[in-house]
C-alpha cells in the first residue's frame, strides 16, 4: 500500500515564474514527513506537485522528476487523474461535498472509478473508512445526513475518510489543522499517527509543535526574498532539525528568531 | 435605548457607548439638499416601477372584462371574424394557452441543454481568451432584435428543417408529435420552437455561466484530488452547487419563450387548436402573443378586448413562471448562504489567510472569492462578471 517518493531536481513554475527550485528528496514509506517554512516559500506548491494538483492552476508546470516506487509521475503519457487516485490529498479547509450525505461523501471517490458496488460492500467500505478516520462512532447513526452538518474537525476527518476510501498509496495533507481548534487538531494528529502504519504521509504545517509531534522527518523550505524561488534548505530527522540543524537559517526559523 | 439612538444618528454599532464622541453624535445630522434630491429621485424611480406594474395589470383587467363576461356565440361582435365559432372566452383562450406553453416547452427542451453546455464550456473548458469572446458573443445574441430572428427563421430555418421533418415523420411518425401530413412550406411548430430555442439561449447561458463560475474552488479541488476527470468533477462539484441556478435560469428562459411574439408570428402557420403535432401545416397550436399581433389589426372593439384578455392570461402565466424562478433562487440560496457564513468563522478565516502560501495564493484567493460570492448571493451577477475576467 505505502510507497516511497523520490524527487529529483524538481523545479516548479507558474507560467514563467519559478516558484520552487531544485528540490531533491526521498520520502520513505510508512513515515510522516512535515514541510515547514515561512509563508510563500513554496511548500504547498511543492506538495501539490506530488499529485499533480498544481496543474489545476493554468500555466503551472514542473521540470524534473517525481518517482513513486520507481514510476515517474511526469513521464509522458501519465494521466494526472490516475496519479491523484494513488496520491490522496486533504486540504487546509475541510471540503466535503455539501449536497452529499456523509455516506455518499465517503463513497464519492470510489464511485468515480464507476465501479459497480453492492450495497453491503459499500456499507463495509464506509464503515472501515470512517473507522480509519476515527469518525465512525460519532456519525454511524446519521450516515444519511449531509456532511456539511458536522463540526469543522469532523468534516476534516470526513475528508480524510473520503481520501483513504480509494486506498491511495500516499496521503498529502496541506495544513489540515490550520482551521481547527486544539481538540480537533489533537484528534487529527492522533489519526495521522495511526494512518502512518498504512500510508506514506506528507504534511505541510505552520505549527512547529505539530511537526515535532507527528513527523519522523522534517523538510525546511525557505525563500531568499519576494520574487525569488523557494528552496529546500534542509531535510533531516525531525529531532535533528529541531535540536541541532546544520543550516543557520533552519535554526533561526525553528527557534523563532524569524518567520 | 442605546441602539435606537445609534440608529437615528446613523453611526450604527461602530460607535461605542460612552465614547467621548457620543454627545456630539446624538445631534441630528442635517440632510444636505443634494442628498435629499437624490434620495427622492431614487425612491421615486422605485415607486414608479410599482405604479407601472399596477397600471398594466389594471389596464388588462379593465379592458379584458367585457370580453371575458360576454357570451361569445350570441354577441354579434364576437361571433364572426377571427373569433368565430367560440362559445366563450375560455374556449378561445384555452388552445392559445396550450400553444403558448407547448411552443415554450419545445424551445426549452431544445435550448436549455445547449445553453447549459455552452455555459459549462465557457466556465470550465474553454481557454480563458476564447471563453471571453464566446461569452461576449452569447450576450450579443441577446441583443439581436426578435424580428430579425423571425426573418432568419422564415428564410433559413424553415427550408433547413423540411428534410429533417420528413425524416422524423417517416421513422417516428407513430409518435403523435411527429404525425403528418408533413408540412411542405416548413411553417411548423418545430421551426418556431427552434427559433425560440435560439432566442432563449443567451439568458440561460449567461445565468448558468455566472453560477458555474462561482463553484467554490474548494469543492472542485476536492473532486480533482479524489482522481476525478474533468467531467466527473463537474458532476461532483459544479452541478450540485449550481442546481438551483440552472433551474431558475431555465425558468427565466421559459418566461422569455412564453412572451415571445415575432418568431412564432412570422414563422408558424397557426390554428386555434389543442394539438401536439409539430410538423404539419394546419395543426400548429397558436400562441397568445403571436395571436394578438396577427389579429389585432382586423379586430373590432370587442374582439380587441378579447385579445387583451388573452394578454392578461399571458401576463398571469409569465408572472407565475418568474415568481417560481425567484422562489427557487430564494429558497436554495438561503440555506447555502447560512452554511457558508457558519463555516467562515473569523478564526479560521484569519488563520487561513495568514498561512496561505504566497505562491499558492491564486488558489486561495479564488476560493476565498468564491466563498464570498456565494455569501453575497444577490450580488452574484456583478461579481461573476468580474470573475469571468480573471478566468
Amino acid at each position: 500500500m505505502s510507497k516511497r517518493i523520490n524527487v529529483n531536481d524538481l523545479d516548479v513554475y507558474y507560467s514563467d515564474f519559478l516558484a520552487v527550485e531544485g528540490v531533491n528528496m526521498t520520502i520513505e514509506p510508512r513515515t510522516v514527513t512535515a514541510f515547514i517554512g515561512p509563508s510563500g516559500c513554496g511548500k504547498s506548491t511543492f506538495l501539490r506537485t506530488l499529485n499533480r494538483m498544481h496543474e489545476v492552476i493554468p500555466g503551472a508546470h514542473v521540470d524534473g522528476e517525481v518517482y513513486i516506487d520507481g514510476d515517474n509521475l511526469y513521464a509522458p503519457g501519465v494521466d494526472p487523474v490516475s496519479v491523484r487516485r494513488q496520491v490522496g490529498m486533504v486540504f487546509q479547509r475541510a471540503n466535503p461535498f455539501p449536497t452529499m450525505s456523509i455516506r455518499d461523501n465517503v463513497l464519492a471517490g470510489v464511485r468515480l472509478n464507476s465501479k459497480r458496488m453492492s450495497k453491503s460492500d459499500a456499507d463495509d467500505l464506509v464503515e472501515t473508512s470512517l473507522k480509519g478516520a476515527n469518525l465512525w462512532n460519532e456519525v454511524k447513526d446519521r450516515l444519511h445526513l449531509p456532511g456539511s452538518g458536522l463540526s469543522g474537525g469532523q468534516q476534516q476527518r470526513l475528508c480524510i475518510a473520503r481520501a483513504i476510501a480509494v486506498a491511495p498509496d500516499i496521503l498529502l495533507m496541506d495544513e489540515p489543522c490550520s482551521a481547527l481548534d486544539p481538540i480537533s487538531t489533537l484528534a487529527i494528529e492522533d489519526l495521522i499517527e495511526e494512518l502512518k502504519r498504512e500510508y506514506t504521509i506528507v504534511i505541510v504545517t505552520h505549527n512547529m509543535q505539530q511537526a515535532t509531534r507527528v513527523s519522523d522527518k522534517t523538510a525546511f523550505f525557505n525563500i531568499a526574498g519576494t520574487g525569488k524561488p523557494g528552496k529546500l534548505i534542509e531535510y533531516d530527522d525531525t529531532a535533528t532539525i529541531f535540536t541541532k540543524p546544520s543550516v543557520q537559517a533552519t535554526e533561526d526559523y525553528v527557534s523563532g528568531r524569524f518567520g | 435605548m442605546k441602539s435606537l439612538q445609534d440608529d437615528r444618528v446613523g453611526t450604527g454599532s461602530s460607535q461605542r457607548p460612552g465614547s467621548p464622541n457620543k454627545g456630539a453624535g446624538t445631534a441630528r445630522v442635517k440632510a444636505r439638499p443634494a442628498d435629499r434630491i437624490f434620495r427622492f429621485l431614487s425612491t421615486g424611480s422605485a415607486g414608479l416601477i410599482m405604479v407601472i406594474l399596477a397600471g398594466v395589470a389594471l389596464f388588462l383587467i379593465i379592458k379584458a372584462g367585457p370580453a371575458i363576461v360576454a357570451n361569445w356565440s350570441t354577441t354579434t361582435d364576437l361571433s364572426g371574424g377571427t373569433t368565430h365559432g367560440f362559445s366563450s372566452f375560455w374556449a378561445y383562450v384555452g388552445p392559445l394557452i396550450w400553444g403558448t406553453l407547448f411552443s415554450a416547452l419545445i424551445a426549452l427542451v431544445l435550448g436549455a441543454p445547449v445553453a447549459i453546455g455552452i455555459a459549462l464550456f465557457i466556465s470550465h473548458y474553454a481557454p480563458r481568451r476564447l471563453a471571453g469572446v464566446l461569452g461576449y458573443l452569447v450576450d450579443l445574441l441577446a441583443a439581436v432584435p426578435s424580428v430579425v430572428f423571425g426573418l432568419w427563421g422564415i428564410f433559413v430555418i424553415r427550408p433547413f428543417l423540411i428534410p429533417f421533418q420528413d425524416w422524423l415523420n417517416q421513422y417516428l411518425g407513430w409518435i403523435p408529435l411527429f404525425s403528418g401530413p408533413v408540412s411542405r412550406t416548413g411553417s411548423t411548430m418545430l421551426a418556431g420552437g427552434v427559433v425560440l430555442a435560439v432566442m432563449i439561449l443567451p439568458i440561460i447561458t449567461s445565468i448558468s455561466r455566472e453560477i458555474f463560475l462561482q463553484t467554490p474552488r474548494l469543492h472542485e479541488e476536492a473532486a480533482l484530488a479524489l482522481g476525478s476527470t474533468k467531467w466527473e468533477m463537474v458532476k461532483l462539484a459544479v452541478f450540485p452547487y449550481a442546481r438551483s441556478g440552472i433551474v431558475s435560469a431555465t425558468l427565466l428562459g421559459l418566461g422569455r419563450a412564453l412572451g415571445e411574439t415575432m418568431a412564432i408570428a412570422l414563422i408558424m402557420s397557426p390554428s386555434l387548436v389543442f394539438s401536439v403535432q409539430m410538423i404539419t401545416d394546419t395543426r400548429n397550436s397558436q400562441t397568445i402573443a403571436a395571436n394578438i399581433a396577427l389579429n389585432f389589426p382586423e379586430s373590432n372593439d370587442l374582439q380587441r378586448d378579447g385579445l387583451i384578455a388573452t394578454g392578461l392570461a399571458l401576463f398571469v402565466i409569465s408572472f407565475g413562471v418568474n415568481f417560481i424562478a425567484r422562489l427557487v433562487i430564494a429558497r436554495t440560496g438561503g440555506p447555502r448562504r447560512a452554511k457558508k457564513s457558519a463555516r467562515l468563522t473569523p478564526a479560521s478565516d484569519a488563520t487561513s489567510l495568514l498561512t496561505a502560501d504566497a505562491a499558492e495564493s491564486p488558489v486561495s484567493i479564488r476560493s476565498e472569492q468564491a466563498a464570498r460570492d456565494a455569501e453575497a448571493g444577490d450580488e452574484r451577477t456583478e461579481l461573476a462578471a468580474e470573475q469571468n475576467e480573471d478566468r
